[in-house]
């Protein structure tokens, strides 16, 4: 019996308590076991994608209980992936939180960093309903906890406005788990898509009710809009360590979706056919666009780049929402480049910030060392605004490409060229007023008070930004596989009879009574 | 070499003029200089091959699946673009190195200027339309870089943003186009397009590729009416306006013109659009070139039109037209580079560009002097020069092309353009060179040394040449020609001559400079009138609607996200019901499968006061005390309601919770204020009570809908209930799921629990190390104290009875696994023991009677609970794995030990933790430093010799 598909959950789960237990006073403790823990956790993660590359699937059953019994983990190709980008996104981030000193100016950082690894982890790897509302308890309230990490009043009040509309969502989550459950008497994902099979077309508003409102859930974290208000301020005041782990965050509600609507209410599904048809696309074409607007009209950095992450998720579900292999694969590929162009770009805002008292789109005078933060800038900026060489460009034609044809394809088409364009204006604003206009501006002739980004927290940066070019450069490698992935997500058979057709505890009967 | 090299070598050496900037500049220009000419010789070793008629092919897989793959393609069309890249960079590289002044980083501009070159050879090679539209915008973002340059100048910065906007707009729609023609095809391959003519020109979605593709071209090479980008763009540094933005990349668009022109060309679509666009940009181009006073600025009027007369040859889809422009565009190179060069070569050492203050710089810069007169009647159109050549063939084309059914337009507006273009060479050679010497220049002007007029110089020498022996040139540019038209049409047999005989362009070359010449004689009076007639300020207009975009986004965006949390739950909510209600709505709704229970009048009368309790609560919740009150009259009923439901486990916690919030609430209450202001206004309270109600009755409807209807398959708990004892040792199966079946779901929730009170503590921490720690100490109380804070009687109560709490709790820990009990409800009890003793003696007293951080107690909860799991690893088992087996220890009877227990002794442990560390927060808050902390649990005791604090003490000597 081999543990490690569970051990991504396991070890940070393990390491945030060691940490409170017994070094919450030393900071220096807590950075080697949150590093080397993250650092566990990246081997691991890559051990098991190579291991699922095959199309074959890892089943774990907690407490030896089969499915639909117990809860059970299950890794295939699609969750493995997503928990490798955690991995790998969380050790820059860690990295950068080291290198910066975020992780000191406030109590815990370190525990509600491997709590909130546990809840991104647990929600991608679990197969089971209620058990993915756990995990997005202790990610949203390890998140609430990272968010106000540090203080200061902005941040308390864009964090109350983070927890209560995510608290909705909870509800709502919960709504939805019982509805699901009154229809089906099942909550495992596996399980509920073979007996959703069952529901006749007689009696189709219970399912129905509940696989929208469940949609909504997802819909929350993806910051669809108009379920998106949570995020432009608490992402712009969280501190930028966080808000770039935060990149991966919306992403869990995008895997979600992409997961729940592909293997329980496939496309193809009668009973609830249409349900999403008529307003889940032009949806996300207006996040899309709100997203990229709201770049042009953006006072602060923090605050663009929070809106270029709701433009980014809009054209995440743009290609989701056309719930075919090719916009499934690219909205992957497309996935894996936003969450790691989005926590660049938060930190880069660090970065500027740390020569300057304030993110404000203004000119003030340069400081030393802006010329490396402008270049990242650029290419931070060409990433998200999805201009060549990076990979966002390349996503882009994936997404367009995947459109074509499509009944909406002029509006999708439209709108991705259009909010391109709107992004592309807004980070040159952004960047020429902040890099350029400076050195128009008379500054006072000591600068050297001011504070400059360590090195470590440029090579964190620089890590991203490496493995951004590398997602460009072996962009057919990539793609192929996240086109295998859509295939295995459009065909979950193995998926489904491994969950349910593994025996566990009293499975087969043996015990004799007592 | 390999084609690969020559695109990748700037690239890759756009590495080293940074890297070497510190060793001086002749190093960083030197660097750079070798780069370009290795990837120069690197494309000549292709000559060969290509004067043979081969095309040369390079190919690696990038994304297959999409067609986007690294696929270069090397014929006579991108030979010769490629030629004029690299061989002008040379030149560029050279003079820039003398042209740049020593404030300047030196390493920075070759880096970009690298990289632009790389950009645009890869342009120039690709085979695969996506792989070129990647290498076309990073020509806009590299163009971007250099046009701001020199960062300080609010026109540069301005003239970059203008350059990318407008161009990469163009890049945009080009995406659409490319992949429309993709798609029609089949392919992205430009060798697999080119074969498919009629295929593409047949299909519906032509015309919008067709659309899309020119509006990338005609951004790029400043078409009207995009044209206003690239005057704008001068701001950058002189090599840069001479090679990007008059030799190259200005030239991008004009080159994928060509180079679709097998396939797009020939329609009437093409012909009206591109034929009209070209001629009116080189009449609007030249007409505006003539009233420029900056030199730069006329040069790029001038490049505007030039591109316009380009644009027109290539719409009239004639071979010879094409021919025209292939000839007209290396002519145009030659002379634009070298003018643009030489007018940075006045600016560098005259410190103006202004023709006004110009004027006689014959005599003292004789060397520019000659190299202008040169070049500018080359442009001119002058015999012996090559500008003459290609606008002899441009006019001769023009005879035969109809616009519009009228067979005068198309000649009369060219010839009507060369001679507004005559115009402007004369007045730039006459205003700038000629006239009389002033005193008054911004600094001497002299000649500059070789290395600033060497590379306009070779340029001119060239001009010369080709002009004095255009038949050296043909057998180059028909060449050209001919993998331009692609095996479409056949190749001219026209010779390239000076003297065509009296044909009609010559008496409309003749027209033009006469007319040119005549223009100039009455300049003066033509300012006049140019300078009195409005006209359309392009930079003003862009400018003004880019502010206003953006004010409007800034509107729309800060309007929509306007902080207030009640606006953006009520959107949500609203969202949520209508979409629940489409989904309704759409479905259909079959017969109950299950009667409805009877009430009793015990469940009635539970439910009216759940209601009365809720409906006070709405209308009294502006009073804290008293909502607190009500909403845990709601919870008692709710907890009673769970025993009504036979879920006993449910109403004990439920129970305890309620208990320990209204504890941990009313410590909160103790900060704020009695009642809650109001705060919006009637309408809005009205609107949010429509949205509640409207909520409240969706979430009704669909619980009675899910009351009455059974699930579709036997729900998992009947498995729960038949293997509870079987499989998990306890007959409470409720606690048999908490710890065993969904064991899982109780470690998250265990760590959700332990994270809020981190979370409360880390919040009152933060709080108390900043302003509000004042605040709150400064704080009068609104309400009377007791004067009595520890009275004996409760001290005494609670000491009593924390024993027998603690063994009610240890009772209900034991029991949990088979009657209604277990972790989280004993972890409750205990609690509340606790929460007792700092109720009566204070905090202070309590908190330093403490062993155990409760810290410490939720992370050792947390790993109690972990590390139960990981126990079953070393029996083969998955985590959680649960076992249990019966002992028997005298003098108690058997009784049973469950590795659940256990898990459960963590859940415990965690709550206890993350309750009294919360509490411990709150209470914080109110401790006041200041305050003596007592060390005795009450504070009048009458067993006690010491009197209170603030009483003399008694003396007691002498006794």
């Amino acid at each position: 019996m081999t543990h490690w598909i569970i051990a991504p959950i396991i070890l940070p789960a393990l390491l945030a308590p060691f940490i409170v237990l017994a070094a919450r006073y030393h900071i220096g403790i807590q950075r080697v076991f949150s590093v080397v823990g993250v650092l566990a956790l990246v081997a691991i993660s890559a051990s098991l994608a190579s291991q699922v590359s095959d199309g074959s699937v890892l089943l774990y059953q907690l407490g030896d209980w089969a499915a639909p019994f117990g809860i059970v983990v299950v890794g295939d190709r699609l969750s493995t992936m997503m928990v490798l980008l955690t991995c790998v996104l969380a050790l820059f981030v860690l990295l950068y939180a080291i290198g910066s000193g975020w992780d000191n100016r406030g109590r815990h950082f370190h525990a509600l960093f491997q709590f909130q690894l546990m809840g991104i982890l647990g929600a991608f790897l679990t197969g089971d309903l209620f058990n993915l509302f756990v995990f997005f308890e202790v990610l949203l309230i390890a998140s609430y906890g990272l968010m106000i990490h540090a203080g200061g009043n902005a941040r308390l009040k864009a964090g109350v406005q983070y927890v209560l509309f995510n608290l909705i969502g909870s509800t709502l989550f919960l709504f939805a788990l019982g509805s699901i459950y009154a229809e089906t008497g099942t909550l495992n994902m596996a399980d509920l898509a073979e007996r959703v099979q069952l529901i006749g077309p007689e009696e189709t508003v219970g399912i129905r009710v509940a696989a929208v409102l469940l949609l909504l859930v997802f819909a929350i974290k993806a910051a669809l809009v108009p379920l998106h208000f949570w995020l432009p301020s608490s992402y712009a005041e969280a501190p930028a360590p966080v808000a770039a782990l935060f990149a991966i965050m919306t992403k869990v509600g995008a895997y979600s979706i992409i997961r729940v609507y592909t293997m329980i209410f496939p496309p193809d599904l009668e009973v609830t056919s249409g349900l999403h048809d008529l307003w889940l696309l032009p949806a996300a074409l207006v996040s899309l666009a709100i997203g990229m607007i709201g770049v042009l009209a953006a006072k602060k950095l923090d605050r663009l780049v929070a809106f270029s992450i709701i433009g980014s998720m809009g054209m995440v579900l743009t290609s989701i929402a056309l719930f075919t292999p090719e916009g499934i694969a690219a909205a992957l590929y497309y996935i894996v480049h936003s969450t790691l162009a989005g926590a660049t770009l938060f930190l880069i805002s660090d970065l500027v910030r740390t020569g300057r008292d304030n993110l404000d789109l203004t000119p003030q005078p340069p400081v030393k060392g802006t010329a490396i933060t402008a270049g990242l800038f650029f290419a931070g900026a060409i990433a998200m605004a999805g201009l060549p060489p990076l990979s966002g460009f390349l996503g882009k034609l994936l997404v367009l490409d995947a459109s074509y044809g499509t009944d909406l394809m002029v509006w999708i088409w439209f709108v991705v060229l259009v909010s391109s364009l709107i992004s592309i204006l807004g980070f040159a604003r952004a960047g020429s007023v902040i890099f350029w206009k400076a050195h128009s501006v008379e500054g006072p002739e000591d600068t050297e008070h001011l504070t400059t980004p360590t090195t470590m927290s440029y090579c964190a940066v620089g890590g991203l930004l490496a493995l951004l070019a590398a997602h460009t450069v072996f962009a057919g490698q990539v793609h192929g596989y996240t086109t295998t992935m859509a295939g295995q997500l459009f065909a979950p058979d193995t998926y489904v009879a491994t969950v349910t057709q593994t025996p566990g505890k009293l499975s087969k009967p043996t015990k004799e009574d007592h | 070499m390999s084609l690969f090299f020559i695109v990748a070598l700037p690239f890759l050496g756009a590495l080293l003029p940074g890297l070497m900037n510190g060793a001086g500049r002749a190093a960083c220009a030197g660097v750079t200089f070798t780069v370009s000419l290795a990837a120069f010789l690197g494309l000549m070793t292709n000559l060969p091959s290509v004067l043979a008629g081969e095309v040369v092919m390079a190919r690696v897989d990038w994304m297959p699946v999409l067609g986007l793959n690294f696929t270069l393609m090397l014929d006579g069309l991108g030979f010769f673009f490629a030629m004029l890249i690299l061989g002008i960079g040379l030149l560029i590289i050279a003079y820039a190195r003398h042209y740049l002044a020593r404030g300047d980083n030196m390493g920075e501009f070759f880096t970009y200027l690298l990289l632009f070159q790389g950009a645009m050879v890869g342009i120039v090679l690709s085979d695969n339309i996506l792989l070129l539209l990647v290498f076309w915008e990073l020509t806009s973002l590299s163009s971007f870089l250099l046009i701001g340059y020199w960062k300080h100048l609010p026109e540069g910065r301005q003239g970059a943003r203008m350059a990318l906007t407008v161009t990469g707009m163009g890049g945009l729609a080009m995406i659409g186009g490319m992949l429309i023609l993709g798609q029609i095809v089949g392919s992205y391959d430009l060798s697999v397009i080119l074969q498919n003519r009629e295929l593409i020109q047949a299909d519906p979605m032509y015309v919008p590729a067709l659309i899309l593709i020119l509006l990338g071209c005609f951004t790029k090479s400043a078409q009207f009416p995009f044209h206003f980008w690239l005057p704008h763009a001068m701001a950058a540094p002189t090599p840069v306006s001479a090679y990007l933005h008059s030799a190259t990349m200005v030239k991008a668009g004009i080159f994928l013109m060509a180079r679709m022109w097998p396939v797009l060309s020939g329609t009437p679509e093409w012909f009206v659009i591109v034929t009209s666009a070209g001629l009116i940009t080189m009449v609007l181009g030249a007409l505006i070139a003539i009233f420029k006073h900056d030199l730069k600025a006329l040069l790029a009027f001038s490049t505007v039109s030039h591109l316009g007369l380009i644009t027109m040859l290539l719409g009239t889809g004639t071979a010879f037209g094409a021919m025209a422009a292939v000839f007209h565009i290396l002519n145009h190179a030659t002379f634009k580079a070298a003018l643009f060069m030489s007018a940075g070569i006045v600016d560098h050492e005259t410190h103006t560009r202004d023709i006004r203050r110009l004027g006689g710089l014959r005599t003292l810069m004789p060397i520019t002097f000659g190299i202008v007169t040169i070049a500018a009647l080359s442009m001119a159109g002058i015999p012996f020069l090559n500008g003459f050549l290609s606008k002899e063939m441009m006019l001769e084309e023009t005879t035969h092309t109809t616009l519009f059914g009228i067979w005068w337009l198309v000649p009369a507006l060219a010839t009507f353009g060369s001679l507004l273009s005559a115009a402007y060479c004369f007045r730039l050679i006459g205003h700038t060179f000629l006239g009389p010497v002033r005193d008054n220049y911004p600094s001497k002007p002299h000649d500059p040394g070789f290395g600033l007029w060497g590379p306009p110089a070779f340029l001119v020498v060239l001009v010369v040449v080709i002009g004095v022996a255009p038949f050296l040139a043909e057998p180059f540019v028909k060449l050209v020609t001919a993998s331009l038209l692609g095996g479409e049409a056949e190749v001219p047999k026209a010779y390239f001559k000076i003297w065509h005989g009296l044909v009609p362009a010559l008496f409309m070359s003749v027209a033009a400079v006469v007319g040119g010449l005549l223009l100039m004689g009455v300049f003066k009076p033509l300012l006049r009138v140019w300078e009195s007639t409005p006209r359309p300020e392009a930079k003003v207009i862009f400018e003004g609607l880019i502010e206003a975009a953006a004010a409007l986004a800034r509107r729309f965006i800060h309007t929509l996200h306007n902080g207030a949390f009640t606006r953006y739950a009520m959107i949500g909510s609203v969202a949520i019901i209508a979409l629940g209600l489409h989904a309704w709505s759409t479905g259909t709704v079959g017969a109950p499968t299950r009667d409805p229970q009877s009430a009793s009048v015990v469940a009635i009368a539970g439910w009216a006061m759940l209601v009365a309790a809720t409906g006070g609560l709405v209308v009294m919740h502006r009073n804290r005390l008293l909502s607190l009150i009500l909403i845990g009259i709601v919870g008692l009923m709710v907890s009673i309601g769970f025993v009504f439901l036979s879920a006993p486990d449910l109403a004990m916690t439920q129970f305890t919770v309620e208990v320990v919030t209204i504890i941990l609430l009313l410590l909160a209450l103790n900060f704020l204020p009695n009642r809650t202001p109001i705060e919006s206004t009637v309408l809005r309270r009205v609107r949010d009570a429509g949205v509640a109600v409207a909520g409240g009755l969706a979430t009704f409807a669909l619980a009675y809908h899910y009351l009455l209807r059974d699930a579709v398959s036997t729900p998992i708990s009947e498995f729960h209930l038949a293997n509870s004892y079987k499989g998990g040792g306890g007959t409470n199966v409720v606690n048999v799921i908490l710890v065993d079946f969904r064991g899982f779901d109780t470690y998250g929730e265990i760590i959700v629990l332990g994270i809020a009170a981190l979370l409360i503590y880390a919040l009152t921490e933060t709080l108390l190390s900043g302003p509000v720690r004042a605040r709150l100490l400064n704080r009068l109380p609104d309400q009377p104290r007791a004067g009595d804070m520890h009275p004996m009687m409760m001290v005494v109560l609670t000491r009593v009875i924390m024993p027998v709490v603690l063994m009610v709790g240890f009772y209900i820990f034991l029991r949990g696994h088979n009657e209604p009990g277990g972790g989280f409800i004993a972890g409750l009890i205990v609690s509340i023991a606790v929460v007792m003793q700092y109720m009566a003696s204070g905090f202070a007293w309590t908190s330093s009677r403490l062993r155990y951080p409760y810290h410490g107690v939720i992370g050792a909860g947390v790993l109690i609970a972990g590390f139960t799991g990981i126990g079953s690893w070393f029996v083969g088992k998955p985590f959680l794995t649960s076992d249990f087996t019966y002992v028997r220890i005298p003098p108690f009877e058997k009784f049973e030990l469950a590795t659940a227990a256990l898990f459960d002794l963590g859940v415990f442990l965690a709550v206890v933790g993350a309750v009294m560390l919360s509490l411990e927060s709150f209470s914080r808050l109110a401790h006041r430093a200041q305050d003596k902390d007592s060390e005795h649990p009450m504070d009048i005791d009458p067993s006690r010799d010491d009197p209170p604090e603030d009483q003399p003490k008694p003396v007691t000597e002498g006794v």
